[in-house]
C-alpha cells in the first residue's frame, strides 16, 4: 500500500539577520531589489552560516533552519525535539503559516491549526464566554461550530462558575484552561502543538493529554508535537525528528529519536571495548558493556526495562586468589549513590574469561546520566585497578500511561519494596 | 489511496503571487472578522461612566472650538448655514477617514503578538477597524442629524439634496481610502518606525488641507497659488460632495468625484498588493 502522505516538507531554509536591524537595513533592502529588478539572485542568501548560538560568526545572516525535509503520513503523531534555539520554533512558525520560508516548500493535503501558545487572542474586558467565541473564530472555527461545542468546552475547560466574568479578573491558570479547552475542540487534519503541558496542574494536564490522545488515534487526526518533556513525547508520538543548529539530525523512531536527542551526539557509547592499558600480569579488561534485556547496546535504555551490566575480564593468575568487582555508582552531578559488587562465593572470579552480568530490575533507575567507577579488588582488601568514570550511561523515560504523571519524580532509583496491607 | 504530486490542499512557498487577495479565505474567516468588530466596539470604553457618549462628545466640542475660531474669530463664511452645522458636517466625514487610518495603520505592529502565534487573512484586522468605525461613525451621524433637525425647526435654510442618497457611497469611499493608506503604512512601519510619526503629525496637517473648516472655494479664492494642493486632495472633494449633499453648500464637482474614486481604486490596489508581501515574513522585522 502506497503512504498516505498528508504533509510534505521540501528543503525549507530560513535566514534571519542577526544584531540590530537598523541603519545598514535600507542599503541591504535597495540591493536586493536592485538584483530582483535585473532577474539576479538574491545576494544575501549566498552568505549565512548554521545556526550556533553559541559560537561567534562572521556573518550577520544565519540560517535559522536550513534544508529541511520530512513527510508525515494521515494519523500520525510525530515529536519534534532538540535543543534551546535548534529550530523547532522556525519551523513550527513556517507551519502555522506565521511567517514564510526562505526557500523550499510545505505542501499540505489538511488544514493546520496551530496552539503554538495558549490564550492568544484573549481579550481581558470580555467575558469566558465571549472569549470562547473569539478565540475559536481566531483559530479558524465558525460561530456555528463553536455555539454547538459551547458546553463541552465550557465543560472541559471547568469554569463554569467564571464564564459570564472578564477574563482579567481569572487567575492566569484558569485563562489558560479556558484556553486550552477552545483548542481542544478544534477540528483540523493537523495540528500543531507547542509545549502546552508547561502551564496548568497536575489534573489538568492529565485532561490535556488525554485530550491530545483522543485527537490522534481515536480521531484519526495527525499531530505535529514539540516538548521538552520526553515521558510526554515517548507516550504520545510515534516517530519522532531531532533538530540540531537548525537541520534534521535524526529521523525515525521515537525510542531512538528521544535517546539521539539525550545523548547529544551520533553514537550511543553503551559500550566500552579495552586495549593493553587495561591490563597487567594478573588479569585484563576486556569489555564493559550495558543494555536493555534482550536489546542490543545501540537501543536506548529505557526506565521501564530491565538493564544488564556486562563485565568481561579475563584472570591471568592460576594460583586460588580471591578476586571481585565493585562498581561506584554516580549520578550526573557527581554524587555517589550506591556501590555493588559480586563479593560474594557463588559469583567468585575463575581463571580464564569471565563474563560477569548484573541485572536491574525493571523500574530501578530514574531517568538521567550515571557514571560508573569500576575497583578490582584483591582478597577483599587490595584494590589493584581503580579507574573513575569508566563508563557512563543514560537512562531515558519509558512510555507511561496517558493520563498519568509525566513529570521526573525526585530522586534517582526508585526500587521496588515489599509492601503489605491489612484490611480490616 | 491518492498519492499524486497535483493534488495539494494549499501550499506553503517563500514568495506571494505578485496579486493575490484570497477572497475565499477571507469569506471563510467572515465570523472572525463580526467577532473583531464586537469586539473593539464594546470593549473601547469599558469602566468608563460615559461609556458611548465619548463619541458623541470629541465632534460636538471640536465643532464648538472651530465654530468659535474659524467662523467668529477668522470669520469664514459659511452662507446661510449655521457654521456650527457645517462644522459639524466636515468633522463627522473626517473623524471617519482618520479612524480608519489611524486604527489601520499600526496593524501589524500592535498585532504582532497575536500574529505570531496563530494564522488568519491578516486583512482581517485592518477591515475589522473600517467597519466597527463604520458603527462609531454612524453613532456620531446620528447626532449630526438631531442637530439638523434642530436647526430645522429654527428655521435655517437647509436644503436636502436629492443625491443625498449616495452619501453612503461617498462613505464607502472614504473608508476604502483610509484601509488603502493605513495598509501601505502598517507595511512600512514593521520596518520603519518613522512612519508612525510622521502619521501623528501628518494627520493634523492633512486635516487642514482637507477643506473641513472651510469650502474649497474659499482656498481658491484667498489663496491661488496654493489652491491647487487642496484641489488634489481626494479628501476634500469628499468632504465637500458631503457637505453638498447634506447641507445644500458648496459645489459639486464631477472631475473631482471621478478623481477621488481612480486614486481611492489604486490606492487600495497598491495597498493590498504591499500588505500581502508584508504579511508573509513581517514577524520577522517587526
Amino acid at each position: 500500500m502506497k503512504k498516505d502522505i498528508i504533509l510534505k516538507a521540501e528543503n525549507i531554509s530560513k535566514q534571519y539577520r542577526l544584531g540590530q536591524v537598523g541603519t545598514g537595513t535600507l542599503s541591504h533592502d535597495v540591493n536586493r531589489w536592485w538584483h530582483e529588478i535585473r532577474g539576479k539572485e538574491n545576494p544575501y542568501l549566498k552568505i549565512g552560516e548554521t545556526n550556533d548560538r553559541s559560537t561567534k560568526g562572521t556573518s550577520e545572516y544565519v540560517w535559522a533552519i536550513q534544508d529541511i525535509n520530512f513527510e508525515v503520513e494521515r494519523g500520525e503523531v510525530l515529536g519534534i525535539i532538540g535543543k534551546n534555539g535548534a529550530g523547532k520554533s522556525t519551523l513550527l512558525k513556517i507551519l502555522s503559516k506565521v511567517t514564510a520560508p526562505t526557500t523550499g516548500s510545505i505542501k499540505s493535503r489538511g488544514r493546520i491549526a496551530s496552539l503554538l501558545e495558549v490564550g492568544t487572542g484573549f481579550h481581558g474586558e470580555m467575558t469566558g464566554r465571549e472569549n470562547i467565541f473569539l478565540n475559536g473564530a481566531i483559530l479558524g472555527m465558525t460561530k456555528k461550530e463553536i455555539a454547538s461545542k459551547l458546553d463541552e468546552i465550557i465543560d472541559f475547560s471547568g469554569c463554569e462558575r467564571y464564564i459570564d466574568t472578564p477574563v482579567k479578573r481569572y487567575s492566569s491558570g484558569m485563562t489558560v484552561r479556558l484556553a486550552f479547552a477552545v483548542a481542544a475542540f478544534l477540528e483540523p487534519e493537523i495540528l500543531v502543538i507547542d509545549e502546552v503541558l508547561a502551564v496548568g496542574d497536575a489534573e489538568f494536564q492529565k485532561k490535556a493529554i488525554g485530550k491530545m490522545q483522543d485527537i490522534s488515534k481515536g480521531q484519526g487526526r495527525t499531530v505535529l508535537f514539540v516538548s521538552h518533556n520526553m515521558a510526554a513525547v515517548k507516550s504520545l508520538c510515534h516517530r519522532g525528528i531531532v533538530l540540531e543548529n537548525g537541520k534534521v539530525k535524526f529521523d525515525g523512531n521515537i525510542e531512538h529519536a528521544v535517546s539521539y536527542y539525550l545523548s547529544g551526539d551520533s553514537e550511543i557509547v553503551n559500550q566500552k571495548i579495552f586495549g593493553s592499558d587495561h591490563e597487567t600480569e594478573e588479569f585484563k579488561l576486556e569489555k564493559i558493556s550495558i543494555n536493555s534485556q534482550g536489546k542490543t547496546i545501540y537501543d536506548p535504555l529505557s526506565e521501564n526495562n530491565v538493564i544488564e551490566l556486562n563485565t568481561t575480564i579475563i584472570l591471568k593468575n592460576q594460583l586460588n586468589k580471591n578476586y571481585h568487582l565493585t562498581y561506584h555508582l554516580y549520578n550526573e552531578m557527581g554524587e555517589a549513590l550506591f556501590s555493588f559488587s559480586n563479593g560474594n562465593e557463588e559469583y567468585a572470579l575463575n581463571y580464564g574469561k569471565n563474563e560477569l552480568v548484573c541485572i536491574f530490575p525493571a523500574s530501578f533507575f530514574q531517568s538521567g546520566q550515571y557514571f560508573l567507577s569500576l575497583f578490582f579488588v584483591k582478597d577483599r582488601r587490595e584494590a589493584i585497578f581503580i579507574e573513575n568514570d569508566i563508563m557512563s550511561f543514560t537512562i531515558v523515560d519509558g512510555s507511561r500511561d496517558l493520563g498519568v504523571y509525566m513529570g521526573r519524580e525526585p530522586g534517582y532509583i526508585k526500587p521496588k519494596f515489599e509492601w503489605t496491607i491489612k484490611n480490616n | 489511496m491518492n498519492n499524486n504530486t497535483e493534488d495539494w490542499l494549499f501550499e506553503i512557498t517563500p514568495k506571494n503571487k505578485f496579486f493575490s487577495l484570497n477572497l475565499k479565505e477571507v469569506w471563510q474567516y467572515r465570523d472572525l472578522l463580526f467577532l473583531f468588530v464586537k469586539r473593539d466596539v464594546i470593549t473601547v470604553y469599558k469602566q468608563t461612566v460615559l461609556g458611548p457618549l465619548w463619541y458623541l462628545i470629541q465632534p460636538l466640542f471640536t465643532s464648538i472650538t472651530f465654530t468659535i475660531i474659524f467662523n467668529n474669530v477668522a470669520g469664514i463664511d459659511t452662507g446661510s448655514i449655521p457654521p456650527f452645522l457645517f462644522n459639524l458636517a466636515g468633522i463627522t466625514v473626517w473623524n471617519y477617514f482618520t479612524a480608519c487610518l489611524n486604527g489601520t495603520s499600526d496593524t501589524f505592529k500592535s498585532n504582532a503578538g497575536i500574529f505570531g502565534k496563530v494564522y488568519f487573512p491578516r486583512i482581517i484586522t485592518p477591515l475589522s477597524v473600517v467597519l466597527s468605525n463604520l458603527i462609531k461613525f454612524g453613532i456620531q451621524f446620528l447626532i449630526f442629524i438631531a442637530f439638523y433637525i434642530f436647526y430645522y425647526f429654527q428655521g435655517s435654510d437647509l436644503k436636502l439634496n436629492v443625491l443625498v442618497m449616495f452619501f453612503p457611497l461617498l462613505i464607502i469611499i472614504m473608508g476604502i481610502l483610509g484601509l488603502g493608506l493605513g495598509m501601505i503604512i502598517s507595511s512600512m512601519v514593521t520596518k520603519y518606525r518613522d512612519f508612525i510619526y510622521l502619521v501623528g503629525f501628518g494627520i493634523q496637517l492633512l486635516m487642514y488641507l482637507s477643506a473641513v473648516m472651510y469650502p474649497i472655494n474659499l482656498i481658491k479664492a484667498k489663496l491661488p497659488a496654493y489652491g491647487w494642493i487642496v484641489e488634489y486632495n481626494p479628501l476634500a472633494y469628499i468632504i465637500e460632495t458631503s457637505r453638498y449633499l447634506l447641507l445644500g453648500f458648496g459645489e459639486i464637482s464631477v472631475f473631482g468625484l471621478i478623481y477621488t474614486t481612480v486614486l481611492t481604486f489604486a490606492i487600495s490596489v497598491l495597498g493590498i498588493l504591499v500588505f500581502n508581501k508584508t504579511e508573509k515574513s513581517f514577524i520577522d522585522t517587526v
